[in-house]
């Protein structure tokens, strides 16, 4: 035992074993954001900071959700569909006369059933998550296109209010839109670290037997983990169809939930579920952001931003597996 | 069976093929069959709803479009026969497409040259997918994500800077029109290249070295790399392949269309990973075929074609696409998790069986059957030393032999038997035992076939099969239960396979079936050869070689029968009941020393159970509706032995009314006027003294003639 604690702290105590990926991202993230404010005339004012933060906040928003999912070893691809579906019909039915608050809480509506659909195919039909939210969001989105909203643009009607003030006021010069970000990631913080169904999202993520063996009820928890996603992506969903007059769905196939993924694999929530926690996700958001405000300065083409993105999502997959290997033992057969 | 009784219902079922349906479902290619259905319902829907569908000029250009999607569905399912996927495939055809272009277009390449250079190109992009998800075990799903997000991301920069030079630079070639719109006997050149690399890579993934290792690594991967398999390289080859198949199939594309777009191959991954799981290729890996994965992708190109034709929208076929892959997963993973429960449901499938009225056994009642307690005193050798002596057999110098639960085969020797050496392991269950000429002991092994050993101990295969009936579904020719066996004058080994459709372990629900699952095998040692002697027999057990070596005594255990079987002579083949009514089910026959014949009785009919026999409705709802542990069973908890003349008359019986020493007596032995007896569950071996038995018997003596060997009589009884 003695010999064992020894070892132990000899871990900790290390260089090594102390860079946790997270750390290192966060590392990463100075190390850029100090290259771009060098090299960058203008990167480094409060303006394009506030912007940086402003124009990552709803990916960090989503993250949050999908990286909820991910703790408990799932995966949500449909997220943006989610989002940008959920948030367009609320803003087609205020459009078409509804009362605004009505119908936003439709649309928080739809985005449950939605969330629901997911769970319980991957809870109770026993889907592969990955599959079930690749297909959700096909559908989703094509009803979205096809039934609900019939179009890809919406236009946020005038008599709006609530939307426009979140998607673009400012408190003390700091825009909602990061307030809200910063708002969704302490409370779902708080829902992993102190609430009972959180530490069980952990539990679920590391062995999903195991956490059934010792009496959770882990389908009711998988339904709640995407129904939180789905509602988490809703609100993303909000803030960019308040910011800006006009609204397209099609910025859920426009490769966003590559982006969303990249975030939250790049902080350091391990695909193998049962690791990983907010900070991972801010670290990945804050180090994405900087990259994107630093292309973008740069007048780097959108195809060449994402190749790089692409690369770095690479580059974070393969060092998640070098930090977090496959553990041959708990694997199932069919975890592709 | 010779019982008048009015025809029923359930007397017609035993002609009623019932069990098939278990037998069918237990096949792998049963699998196939939904797919192929769909296929061909979906073809006939198409051509319901578009006039001229399946006619041969729109079937050239619809297949044309397939060929270059069933090129890459290939591609996917090799992937997915290892457990992985490859989303990367679109991206990979849209580059393949863009470098065939640039290089017939732009560069001048000549067509030959381009087109290994294109798959060579596919095969290093595979090359990156297969590093890290087989050598470095990094998730497929996730990697190839990103691989599709950079090859994406490629072509759309090359297309910025090549796009308008390929188009400008377009020539007439005729070898690449060949490929792209040629024909080849009246079908298209692309068509023809799918059906080769269809044909060949269907050889290669059921008969080469490589295909049986990815599919030994998706069946189980851990199992796969403690077997010895390459597990990672075989991962990587996979996926090198799946991405040469797919930049052959956006080769096509481009000598086809001649030239390219931003959405070339776009939602190509959706699509393709939908006609293989439609095909019922199982995700995860293991299970699945080339022709399925083929049958997949025409299901779902016939689907997006229709849709097209029908003025649906561009976007909605990918919602439909992805309604009809949520569907078919879901199919999927129930159909494999609850198969072996469809199957364990509808496989046992009982029969009509109506025994003979059973004689009494009651004491005092003057039946030869009656009740007595004549194996009370009989004397244990060997206990807590065996473990399940299903048969005993004693050589020559007097020493017992018995076959182990465990797999091998003691002989003990010395006095009172008090030697214990193992002599062979052999594995599997050994059942039966006889000497041969040469005095090996030929065993019948359950589960494995007959084997010998030789006297020093070494083990030899005799035979593992036999010959498969024509119409067979459940494969015949493997010897499931090799139960008993005896050795006819002239070498020839006839022993009973007694059920072709249950294992040792559930020779219980053999029973329960009531059916003629059982059959009689004969081993030629001059040719080596096994062929199927009689079949149709209800679990024959044991078996005896007569004394004039032209017919045997089998018995049939669920059958409550003991019958003669003619191996030559004018009847031979012929069978003909000898004992039809016995109270019990008979085991093992065996000679005794007054030329009469031995028959142990494993257990007790009781009216219950003849009457369930005659009842298979009944038996079918147990089987369905009550759990397996609270089925009926046969009584296999008191038994007794017999002494029956060849004509079938009974002339002794021996019971044990303790039922401590013999519950189940199995094997009866008689050696130098004892009588040994051993039992399947038994955990020791029992003797008893006969009256009137000639002391000098000795079995191998009696089979083979006076000893060879001249050896000391070890183990000589009291």
């Amino acid at each position: 035992m003695v010999g064992l604690a020894k070892e132990a702290r000899a871990r900790h105590g290390t260089l090594a074993a102390s860079l946790t990926q997270e750390r290192i991202v966060f590392g990463l993230t100075i190390v850029a954001l100090a290259v771009f404010s060098l090299l960058l005339p203008g990167f480094f004012s409060r303006q394009n900071l506030l912007n940086l933060a402003r124009n990552v906040s709803v990916l960090g928003i989503v993250a949050t959700g999908l990286a909820i999912v991910v703790i408990g070893r799932g995966i949500d691809l449909s997220g943006t569909a989610i989002m940008a579906v959920g948030a367009a019909w609320a803003v087609t039915l205020s459009a078409g006369g509804t009362p605004e608050t009505l119908a936003l809480l439709l649309g928080l509506g739809l985005v449950v059933l939605m969330g629901v659909a997911n769970g319980l195919l991957v809870a109770f039909i026993e889907i592969p998550p990955i599959f079930v939210t690749l297909a959700t969001g096909l559908l989703i989105f094509g009803i979205g296109q096809f039934v609900l909203i019939r179009t890809l643009i919406v236009h946020l009607p005038a008599s709006a209010s609530f939307m426009p003030l979140l998607g673009q006021s400012k408190i003390a010069g700091v825009p909602i839109q990061i307030l809200v970000a910063a708002v969704v990631m302490i409370l779902a913080h708080l829902f992993l670290k102190y609430l009972r169904w959180g530490r069980f999202t952990f539990a679920q993520g590391d062995n999903i037997e195991t956490a059934r063996l010792t009496g959770i009820k882990v389908r009711p928890l998988l339904v709640g983990q995407y129904v939180l996603a789905a509602v988490i992506a809703y609100v993303g969903g909000i803030l960019l169809a308040g910011a800006n007059p006009t609204f397209s769905i099609s910025v859920a196939s426009a490769g966003m939930m590559y982006d969303v993924i990249l975030v939250v694999v790049l902080g350091g929530v391990s695909l193998g579920g049962g690791s990983g926690g907010m900070s991972s996700v801010l670290a990945g958001t804050l180090l994405i952001g900087t990259l994107i405000n630093g292309m973008t300065i740069m007048d780097v083409s959108e195809q060449w931003q994402s190749l790089v993105k692409g690369f770095v999502l690479l580059l974070a997959i393969v060092l998640d597996s070098a930090l977090h290997p496959r553990d041959e033992e708990t694997t199932r057969q069919n975890d592709i | 069976m010779s019982d008048a009784s009015p025809l029923s219902l359930s007397r017609l079922q035993r002609y009623w093929p019932s069990h098939l349906v278990g037998e069918v479902l237990a096949k792998p290619w049963i699998d196939s069959v939904v797919p192929m259905t769909v296929m061909v319902i979906v073809l006939l829907i198409a051509q319901m709803l578009i006039p001229g569908y399946l006619g041969l000029g729109n079937l050239v250009s619809v297949s044309r479009e397939f060929a270059e999607f069933g090129m890459v569905s290939l591609g996917m399912a090799i992937v997915v026969f290892c457990g992985g996927i490859d989303l990367s495939v679109g991206g990979v055809y849209a580059l393949a497409n863009l470098a065939a272009l640039y290089l017939i277009n732009v560069l001048g390449v000549p067509v030959v040259l381009a087109v290994p250079i294109v798959i060579v190109l596919g095969g290093l992009l595979g090359a990156i997918n297969g590093f890290l998800i087989g050598i470095l075990k990094i998730r497929a799903f996730l990697v190839t994500l990103a691989t599709l997000v950079i090859f994406r991301a490629a072509v759309n920069l090359l297309l910025l800077n090549f796009a308008s030079q390929i188009t400008a630079a377009y020539t007439e070639n005729a070898t690449w029109d060949f490929l792209g719109i040629g024909k080849i006997a009246g079908v298209p050149t692309n068509v023809v290249v799918l059906a080769i690399l269809a044909v060949v890579l269907h050889l290669l993934h059921t008969r080469s070295r490589l295909g049986w290792h990815i599919q030994a690594v998706g069946g189980a991967r851990r199992a796969a790399h403690h077997a010895g398999i390459h597990v990672r390289w075989s991962i990587f080859s996979a996926y090198v392949a799946c991405s040469a198949l797919s930049a052959l199939g956006g080769l096509f594309y481009g000598a086809r269309q001649g030239s390219i777009g931003f959405d070339t191959g776009v939602g190509l991954e959706i699509a393709v990973l939908a006609a293989i799981v439609l095909g019922g290729v199982a995700l995860g890996g293991g299970r699945g075929s080339v022709a399925r994965a083929m049958a997949g992708a025409v299901i779902t190109l016939v689907l997006t074609n229709v849709l097209v034709r029908l003025g649906v929208q561009g976007g909605a076929t990918s919602t439909v696409l992805g309604i009809v892959l949520l569907i078919a997963i879901g199919f999927d993973v129930k159909w494999q998790k609850n198969r072996h429960k469809i199957l364990q449901k509808a496989y046992v499938s009982p029969a009509f069986l109506k025994l003979h009225t059973p004689p009494d056994i009651k004491p005092g009642s003057g039946s030869p059957y009656e009740l007595n307690d004549r194996l009370r005193g009989a004397e244990v050798l060997a206990l807590g030393l065996v473990d399940g002596p299903e048969d005993v057999i004693l050589d020559r110098q007097g020493r017992l032999y018995t076959g182990m639960r465990q797999g091998w085969i003691y002989r003990f020797s010395g006095e009172n038997f008090a030697t214990r050496e193992l002599f062979a392991n052999i594995g599997g269950r050994p059942l039966g035992l006889a000497f041969d000429r040469d005095d090996n002991l030929i065993v019948c092994v359950s589960g494995m076939g007959l084997y010998g050993v030789k006297p020093e101990g070494e083990v030899f295969k005799l035979t593992d099969q036999t010959n498969r009936s024509w119409f067979s579904i459940r494969d015949d020719s493997i010897i499931r239960l090799a139960d008993d066996l005896d050795i006819a004058p002239d070498g020839k080994i006839y022993f009973s396979d007694a059920s072709v459709r249950y294992d040792l372990h559930s020779w219980i629900f053999d029973g329960l079936e009531g059916r003629r699952n059982g059959r009689i095998l004969c081993y030629d040692p001059a040719t080596a050869t096994t062929r199927t002697f009689v079949s149709g027999l209800i679990f024959p057990n044991g078996i005896c070689m007569e004394a004039d070596g032209r017919s045997f005594l089998f018995a049939e255990s669920y059958g409550c029968m003991v019958s003669r079987c003619w191996i030559e002579g004018p009847k031979r083949g012929r069978v003909e009941r000898v004992i039809k009514d016995l109270p019990g089910i008979p085991d093992n026959i065996n000679r005794a020393s007054d030329g009469n014949y031995w028959l142990a009785m494993v257990g007790m009919r009781s009216p219950v159970w003849d009457l369930a026999l005659t009842m298979p409705g009944f038996r079918v709802r147990m089987v369905k509706r009550v759990p397996r542990d609270e089925w009926l069973a046969p009584n296999l908890n008191l038994g007794c032995v017999i002494k029956f003349a060849a004509d079938g008359r009974i002339l002794d019986c021996l019971w044990d009314g303790a039922r401590i020493n013999n519950p189940a007596i199995t094997s009866m032995r008689e050696h130098q006027g004892w009588l040994y007896l051993g039992g399947l569950t038994s955990n020791r071996i029992t003797r008893i003294k006969l009256d009137r038995a000639d002391p000098a018997f000795v079995g191998p003596v009696a089979y083979w003639g006076a000893p060879r060997i001249a050896g000391s009589q070890a183990g000589q009884p009291a």
